[in-house]
């Protein structure tokens, strides 16, 4: 068997929409208040896409700049994974039509639906794409645009989600490099406390549908933050523990951005203070499968997270699901 | 059973040691815990005693004292 290539981001990039929506402006929308909003989950504000930008838009914008950033060009991209919750539409596929807007004519392309973990998930299937030697350079993006799916009349739910994209390249690196060690897991027993009941085969769009608002996401929030606080700490362990390292060794945390409450106990679990952890919910809200690039590259572009640093990324999301990984970088 | 009681409650809050404490002591009402931080001492005690809490039975609780009952019909 051929031995297996160290595999790692070689470029990042993000977009988030202009237009930008502050709890003020919800007050507006919804009976609710910023003191809630912020106390309960950290969230200050978030950014809606226009009307006529749809997620591969975004995540076509946000693939462009990682690919700057990699110095990689279109026809180098052999493989297109995209994760979303929110595709343009059933079909074709988010990722067909990223790959269209950027002329990566030469790839094949597919989505990935593990709702808020998507990215994360996307970067370990492209990851043993890479390392298998079947390809070189995979392009991974997180993009939604969740406002489409959103009830402006369920306070409870549409205060804490955004819109945008995340995007990274990921190619062969030199060994002992890159991402170390990684964790993925499910489980499905627990998928209905997150949902959008219709739209699929199961109940397909009808005037009943309609009437009863079930093309929203619905949740039952303190289910889900509990699997959140618990899997985001075990998870983060396990990688750090896979890598062979300690706690000690890691420097700077990137995890989804759902609620500040959830990001304080996983940051707690890992010994970090709040200024090793990059936090964005404060501005963009919770971007589901966008959340976790758009941190990436935010940190790496601010020059928090520097060369022989390693960094653990960590999301959860619906299915449930959940997925982690320690970056050498 | 109560001191452990109090003693996670007081310290998921961040609050003194020597604050107040009774089995007629709110969470919500005395302790100004939000519903989120009840969430989390539910998850503490999960963990501390190894019993599942759900949130029919976590609904019910007034104040310290029914928690404290409760937690010992799960672990007597
Ligand atoms: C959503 C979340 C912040 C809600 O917090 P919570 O403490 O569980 O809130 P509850 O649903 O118990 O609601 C508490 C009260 O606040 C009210 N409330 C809910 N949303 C509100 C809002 N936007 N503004 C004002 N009040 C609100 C509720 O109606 C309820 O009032 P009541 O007690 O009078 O009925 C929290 O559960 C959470 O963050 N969960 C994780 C969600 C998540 O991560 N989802 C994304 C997964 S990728």
């Amino acid at each position: 068997m051929k031995s297996l290539r160290s595999v790692g981001i070689i470029g990042t990039g993000s977009y988030v929409p202009e237009r930008k929506v502050t709890n003020f402006d919800m007050e507006k929308i919804v009976d609710t208040s910023d003191e809630w909003i912020r106390t309960r989950t950290g969230i200050g504000a978030r950014h809606f896409a226009a009307d006529d930008e749809t997620t591969s838009d975004m995540a076509a914008k946000a693939a462009l700049k990682a690919m700057e950033a990699a110095n990689v060009t279109a026809d180098e991209i052999d493989l297109i994974i995209v994760g979303t919750l929110t595709p343009d539409m059933l079909l074709p596929s988010t990722a067909c039509l990223v790959q269209d807007k950027i002329g990566a004519n030469g790839s094949a392309a597919f989505d990935l639906e593990t709702a808020c973990s998507g990215f994360i998930y996307a970067m370990e299937v492209g990851r043993n794409f890479v390392a298998t030697g079947m390809y070189n350079k995979v392009l991974v993006i997180g993009a939604e645009k969740l406002s489409s799916f959103l009830d402006f009349e369920d306070r409870a739910t549409c205060v804490l989600f955004g819109d945008g994209a995340g995007a990274a390249v990921l190619g062969p690196v030199e060994d002992g490099k890159g991402i170390l060690s990684s964790e993925l897991g499910a489980d499905g027993s627990k998928g209905m406390v997150l949902k959008i009941d219709a739209g699929g085969c199961k109940m397909p769009a009808s005037e009943q549908t309609l009437k009863d608002r079930l093309h929203y996401i619905t949740m039952d929030g303190s289910e889900v933050f509990k699997f959140a606080v618990r899997i985001m700490g075990s998870a983060s362990l396990n990688v750090v523990e896979k890598a062979g390292l300690t706690l000690d060794d890691i420097n700077f945390l990137v995890p989804h951005q759902a609620n500040m409450r959830i990001i304080s106990a996983a940051a707690k679990k890992l010994n970090l203070p709040l200024e090793k952890v990059q936090i964005n919910l404060t501005e963009y809200g919770n971007m589901s499968a966008a959340s976790v690039p758009v941190a990436l590259d935010q940190a790496i572009r601010e020059g928090k997270i520097k060369e022989g640093d390693k960094t653990v990324l960590v999301g959860f999301g619906g299915g449930l699901t959940w997925g982690a990984c320690v970056i050498q970088w | 059973m109560f001191d452990k009681v109090k003693e996670i409650i007081l310290e998921q809050l961040g609050l003194d040691e020597d604050t107040v404490v009774t089995p007629e002591t709110s969470l919500m009402n005395d302790l100004k815990a939000d519903s989120l931080d009840a969430v989390e001492i539910i998850m503490a005690f999960e963990d501390e005693f190894d019993i599942e809490i759900p949130d029919s039975e976590a609904e019910n609780f007034k104040n310290i004292g029914d928690i404290v009952a409760y937690i010992e019909s799960k672990t007597a």
